[in-house]
């Protein structure tokens, strides 16, 4: 059997900015696992600009970022092997069992004292929209769409209709219609898009896309192929209005709803999920409720930028590093800090956090359920203030972080950290 | 005067900005860097966008390499500049930052955003 001190579960920009941090720990016995036939992962079929801007200090391509980190794996001379599927992990005798397949080698073993999941995460499809009509031809998600166009050099149709007004949709609008497509609307079923300010003006305005707020698909029409949708305003409820609806002919129509971590591996080993991110329970270093497994990027939880992946994922990383040279074993706990979340936070990462004797100033990042204008961000521990923040705006589509001095936990092993939204 | 609202496109934060204009004068408030005034006095003046699409590579059949413009070119030009993408073919290996079009429509050279073996 194979045996490796770290395995790594995925080569996109998670897994490989994981594998680069724990390389220059100290750790270089690694290796990446990927299921496509090279590194990259999402990145290389996002060929639009504006990655990078945090972690390089200049605007990227999608290939152009994966290319950096592929170089950096290349000169470290990281194993990874590529068309290869991992099917389940476990624990074993010495530490943990990775059970992977391709169809060179079959389905084979590999021992790993440490694992790190960099799986990613999946667009929510239609089937988990219940879209009623029939069921045609022509439905795509945004990344399968961009996956034609981008990869294949095929265009999935002509006249289109974009439903959910997500990044990957607006950057699709804007790639279509410089292929020729005729993007009619994007369709936004919330009153806010959750897309970057930046891509509503570069990918739609720039090209007239009507973007319409409170508005869903209420109907698909077609039978081999999509002929159009009925498009319906929707109350606060974000229930369909019938008598304010539109059909609007059209022979394609992309899904772009939001992202879902991809963690059916992780759910199949027993690891503890969290039900608002989608992705494991996780202390500070990242580390899940399996000794020795560690999450980050996408399938922990979704983020906004790239950068911020890189960013996580370097710190899974060097705490997976830190845990091998350990001897494999976790440092002596003094105190578990629990994370409460009010007034609007949605969800933190990490969840938690161990105090140990290497316990660091800790990063802990969050979501909000809706849009806040004027408010205070306050953070308490066990009562007592440890900062308060006035914010001007605070939105779903950006992801916050509050910063925990390393003072505050060391004095507090044991005590509630409550993050609140007070308006 | 006149006063202008626009968002910034120059990175993920889309600043709100205001431009106060008076003729060939531009007062632009709201930006957090001087990227942002620059990019709001280019949008009334010259607006500018960083084209990014793919090629077909001539010796591999069905394989496409990214490809972006090395700066940004007129806005009224992306059409004009797909065409002629479209219309080229790249021929394999190709490094990142090749040059695959030669000061395309006078404006930026087209290159490579990834390598292709």
């Amino acid at each position: 059997m194979l045996n490796y001190d770290i395995v790594i579960i995925g080569g996109g920009p998670a897994g490989m900015a994981a594998a680069v941090a724990a390389y220059d720990n100290g750790t270089e016995n690694i290796l990446i696992v990927e299921r496509d036939h090279a590194l990259g992962g999402i990145l290389r079929q996002c060929i639009h600009n504006g990655f990078g801007l945090h972690r390089f200090g200049e605007e990227l391509t999608g290939p152009e970022y994966a290319a950096r980190y592929a170089k950096m794996v290349e000169e470290r001379g990281i194993d990874y092997i590529v068309n290869t599927m991992v099917l389940s992990l476990e624990k074993g005798e010495n530490g943990n069992v990775v059970t992977v397949m391709n169809s060179e080698n079959g389905v084979f073993n590999i021992g790993a004292k440490a694992i790190i999941l960099a799986m990613g995460c999946r667009e929510r499809p239609r089937g988990a929209l219940n879209i009623p009509g029939t069921r045609p031809a022509g439905i795509y998600t945004a990344g399968t769409a961009q996956r034609y166009v981008n990869i294949k050099g095929e265009m999935p149709g002509k006249n289109v209709v974009i439903l959910g007004s997500g990044d990957i949709g607006l950057i699709m609008a804007r790639r279509m219609t410089l292929e020729g497509a005729n993007v009619k609307v994007v369709c936004e079923i919330m009153p806010y898009s959750g897309g970057l300010n930046r891509n509503i003006v570069q990918c739609l305005n720039d090209f007239n896309i009507p973007l319409k707020l409170s508005t869903t698909v209420a109907q698909i029409h077609g039978t081999d192929r999509v002929t159009g949708v009925t498009i319906a305003k929707v109350d606060s409820n974000m229930r369909v209005i019938p008598e304010e609806s539109e059909y609007i002919e059209c022979d394609t129509l992309l899904l772009s709803c939001g992202l879902l971590p991809e963690n059916e591996l992780t759910a199949a080993a027993g690891i503890a999920l969290d039900p608002i991110t989608g992705g494991a329970v996780v202390s500070e270093t990242r580390e899940t409720s399996m000794e020795g497994v560690f999450a980050c990027g996408n399938v922990l939880h979704v983020h906004d930028l790239v950068d911020y992946v890189s960013e996580e994922s370097a710190v899974a990383g060097k705490k997976a590093s830190d845990y091998i040279k350990n001897g494999a074993k976790k440092a002596a706990l003094i105190g578990t800090v629990k994370i409460e979340k009010a007034g609007g936070v949605r969800y933190t990462v990490p969840q938690k956090i161990e105090v140990t004797a290497d316990t660091e100033d800790v990063k802990v990042y969050f979501r909000v359920g809706k849009i806040f204008e004027n408010v205070t961000l306050k953070v308490t521990m066990d009562g007592e203030q440890v900062s308060a923040a006035k914010k001007r705006k605070m939105a779903p589509g950006e992801m916050e972080f509050v910063k925990v001095k390393k003072s505050v936990l060391e004095a507090n092993p044991n005590g509630t950290l409550k993050i609140e939204i007070v308006e | 005067m006149e006063k202008i609202e626009m968002i910034c496109i120059n990175c993920p934060l889309g600043c709100a900005l205001t431009v106060e204009r008076d003729g060939d004068n531009f007062k632009v408030s709201g930006n957090t860097c001087p990227r942002g005034a620059k990019y709001a006095v280019d949008e009334l003046t010259h607006p500018v966008r960083t084209l990014t699409t793919t090629v077909a590579l001539a010796n591999r059949e069905g394989k496409y390499v990214s490809v972006k413009t090395a700066k940004p070119i007129s806005k009224s030009k992306l059409f004009e500049a797909m065409a002629i993408v479209n219309s080229t073919k790249a021929t394999a290996p190709i490094k990142i930052g090749d040059v695959i079009i030669e000061n395309m429509l006078g404006e930026a050279d087209l290159v490579a955003a990834a390598d292709a073996e």
